[in-house]
């Protein structure tokens, strides 16, 4: 038995009713639920798992009345901090472990113990980000416009986006609101792009960059890039650091009264 | 551009009751001319004025869009213009990424005070928009979300 299915074990006898974690999948690790001691062999965690599973965490239908334990990896550690900051996860009601970089198993009890250990991991783009964002920032704002109306006319609104972000928590999102309709709820390119400019929008100074939505993509448009862009370009402007969030508030509910305003007249 | 010379700009302002809807109250007040292509909507305050409300002018027709309030430190609720100036830096900045034409968004802080400025805030929109030419690149795309309503 390897490491993480040993202490998986220790932490349902310890009374957990649900350890959270990743099991061998046909391509890749997929989410795993592993209520019984039996189960816990089938758990690894390695650097191929990429699901974001803080996104369980504030599903009570799923997460039960029981003690949770969390396998995170460190995207899944940033959006519980943010989850916390935001008032959504109460950490008392959780057990918290990653994998550090010397294979260690390390549990974390306060946000701060979280932040810290997240403050010596740096946030990067990834290289195929990189070189989206190069070939992107290289065309002109036409090119851009036609690029992304192309890219949304392909969405089918299935809203895969939204249930894999770990921050999309509303139990009733604008979608859904029909008095007035913001966004019509059919897939065309125009409301597909209104659906995911609301959706970054809401996501601003929120959004902790795992780029669950993108992968969530069943026709594989890149709307991660938009909100990882967006928490590039304006992270030095906000002070925001994903997986620090903010101690006086989210950054479009909070200001400075000298914020940049080149672009008023 | 010559093909421009018989269009009319189509431009919505959306604008705070404070300080910009008085300010425009004063243009006429003060008998200031000024150009008639604005239509102008009343807000409580820009804090008010969500992001959806100018996608859905540009998608309606609008050529180009004014958003305007109180100065910063003036808003009757305090710091609803500070909130509203930071989600125009991100919407700002987000539309850009997307290749939405931003120049076609103009943002400004008119008072009750400022009639003057209101008359060419409107008049400096009106000739750069009759430039830009109208937004038929975004009204094409809505324009097909229409079509697809009158099937339903």
């Amino acid at each position: 038995m390897n490491k993480i299915a040993e202490k998986a074990v220790a932490l349902l006898q310890e009374g957990h009713t649900l350890v959270l974690g990743y099991e061998e999948g046909d391509r890749a690790p997929r989410p795993f639920f592993c209520r019984q001691a039996e189960e816990a062999q089938h758990l690894v965690l390695d650097e191929r798992c990429t699901a974001n599973l803080a996104v369980y965490l504030t599903k009570p239908e799923l997460m039960g009345k029981g003690r949770v334990a969390v396998f995170a990896i460190t995207s899944s550690l940033r959006a519980i901090a943010q989850l916390t900051a935001e008032n959504q996860l109460q950490l008392e009601n959780l057990t918290i472990l990653t994998l550090t970089a010397e294979q260690e198993i390390k549990t974390f009890a306060t946000l701060e113990e979280i932040r810290s250990y997240l403050s010596e991991v740096p946030y990067e783009l990834s290289d195929t980000e990189k070189a989206l964002d190069e070939k992107l920032s290289a065309m002109t704002r036409e090119e851009r416009w036609k690029y992304w109306i192309n890219e949304f006319s392909r969405c089918i609104k299935c809203y895969a986006c939204r249930a894999a972000c770990p921050m999309c928590y509303c139990t009733r999102c604008i979608t859904e609101v029909n008095r007035p309709q913001w966004i019509s709820p059919w897939p065309s390119p125009l409301p597909n792009m209104e659906w995911q400019i609301n959706r970054v929008m809401h996501l601003v100074g929120r959004c902790i960059g795992c780029g669950a939505c993108g992968r969530a993509c069943p026709v594989g448009i890149p709307v991660d890039y938009l909100s990882k862009k967006m928490l590039q370009d304006l992270s030095e402007e906000f002070g925001y650091v994903p997986g620090q969030a903010m101690q006086d508030g989210n950054a479009l509910s909070t200001f400075k009264p000298d914020d940049k305003e080149n672009f008023i007249h | 551009m010559d093909e421009n010379s018989e269009f009319e700009p189509n431009i919505v302002a959306f604008v705070c009751n404070w300080c910009t809807y008085a300010g425009a109250d004063l243009t006429g007040t003060s008998r200031l001319k000024y150009a008639t292509n604005v239509k102008i909507v009343r807000f409580p305050c820009t804090g008010r004025i969500d992001f959806m409300l100018l996608l859905k002018a540009f998608a309606g027709g609008a050529d180009g869009i004014i958003v305007s309030g109180c100065h910063p430190n003036d808003c009757h609720y305090t710091s609803g213009n500070f909130h509203a100036r930071r989600r125009w830096m991100a919407l700002h900045n987000l539309l850009e990424l997307v290749g939405i034409d931003v120049r076609r968004v103009r943002y400004s802080w008119v008072s009750a005070a400022e009639g003057a400025k209101w008359a060419d805030l409107v008049n400096s929109t009106v000739a750069d928009i009759r430039r830009f030419g109208p937004y038929t690149e975004y009204q094409n795309v809505a324009k097909q979300l229409e079509m697809e309503d009158s099937h339903e």
